[in-house]
């Protein structure tokens, strides 16, 4: 049903916007050669390697790109349960 | 003198480098600017028939450069315009025939006798365009309100940023407020945003582009038209002169544009 929803809006939604959405994607891609297989698999590294030391709920952690004017940073967010206890 | 070196590109072809190269050579040298614009696209040269100069060239670049001439004798007098020249590209060889200090050397040449020399860029990111931005002073990049064109130009932005030839500065091209307005169109707004530089010109779609090419006649010599008037505009903008973005609303119909005259007690604003 939402999706059916979402089609809709989605067709009704002004070209010029979906214009502007599809280049902000395009242009974080093009000016940091990361695609979006890449960035996923970067993801799962991250994971990996934080979960040797802290627990994390893995289906929470976020890695996007953000913009600040020409520059990409790219952000993690990456929620914590508690750390393993230590000796 | 010490001319300046003013480069025009945009990766994507056909969205109006050379167009913009020609009126902006008209514009700069109507304000009593000396000027010379130089193709740069060797092999598919059209600078010559935008600026109906084409039944005059003897001379090209790859002349000047391959020492078969004067650089004086490939510069092409422009008859109509006080102070406006050009330097042809070849058109039986190709962008290989010229190299980056290749055109440092012939823009060096010409700095103490010009204000400005304009490059016109061949499209994509190759020799051609690696020719034209080697001996840049001022980059501007054209692009139109499309996906394909803003993608293109931030390939360029992000390309004169490494050569360190930049901040580029943007010109938006055959924008229709009529379409923005209806949301089929990307804004300025939205263009300037996404490609975070700074914008220089907004030129209008005018049909009296199409009709002053077919005549050789440069739109900047149509005190009238729109994107004569946006492309004059920029030229003021490139001699660091700050002037106000024509006002392109459609609602600038007549009844408005009468209102404003008007309120400006009969002034006639740009």
């Amino acid at each position: 049903m939402s999706s059916f929803i979402d089609r809709l809006t989605n067709r009704n939604r002004k070209s010029a916007n979906q214009a502007k959405d599809r280049l902000q994607l395009v242009l974080i891609h093009d000016r940091t050669n990361l695609s979006s297989v890449v960035l996923e698999t970067m993801k799962d590294e991250i994971i990996a390697v934080i979960t040797r030391h802290i627990d994390i709920e893995p289906d929470m952690v976020k890695i996007e790109i953000n913009k600040d004017g020409r520059q990409q940073r790219l952000i993690a967010d990456i929620p914590i349960l508690g750390a393993k206890r230590r000796r | 003198m010490a001319g300046k070196v003013l480069t025009i590109t945009s990766g994507k072809g056909g969205v109006g480098k050379t167009t913009i190269t020609a009126n902006l050579g008209v514009a700069l040298a109507s304000h009593n600017q000396k000027v010379v614009c130089i193709d740069g696209d060797i092999g598919l040269r059209n600078l010559d028939v935008v600026l109906g100069l084409e039944n005059r060239i003897v001379y090209d670049i790859v002349d000047v450069v391959e020492g078969r001439c004067k650089l004086r004798q490939a510069m092409i007098r422009d008859k109509r315009i006080e102070g406006l020249f050009l330097i042809p590209a070849a058109q039986t060889r190709d962008k290989t025939a010229v190299s980056p200090s290749d055109m440092i050397r012939v823009c060096d040449e010409l700095r103490p006798d010009f204000d400005w020399i304009i490059v016109d860029s061949p499209a994509g990111i190759e020799r051609g365009f690696r020719n034209a931005i080697a001996p840049a002073d001022h980059v501007l990049v054209v692009t139109n309100p499309e996906v394909s064109a803003v993608r293109d130009a931030d390939r360029i932005i992000g390309i004169v940023e490494a050569e360190e030839k930049g901040p580029a500065r943007l010109i938006i091209n055959r924008i229709d407020p009529v379409m923005v307005e209806r949301g089929d169109m990307i804004s300025t707004e939205d263009i300037v945003e996404l490609l975070a530089i700074e914008l220089i010109g907004i030129i209008p779609e005018d049909s009296e582009v199409i009709i002053s090419t077919n005549r050789g006649m440069p739109i900047a010599l149509n005190g009238k038209s729109k994107a004569g008037q946006a492309l004059q505009n920029i030229a003021r903008r490139v001699t660091g002169e700050t002037v106000p973005f024509l006002e392109l609303s459609h609602q600038g119909g007549f009844i408005r544009q009468l209102g404003k005259i008007f309120s400006s007690g009969g002034s006639k604003n740009e």
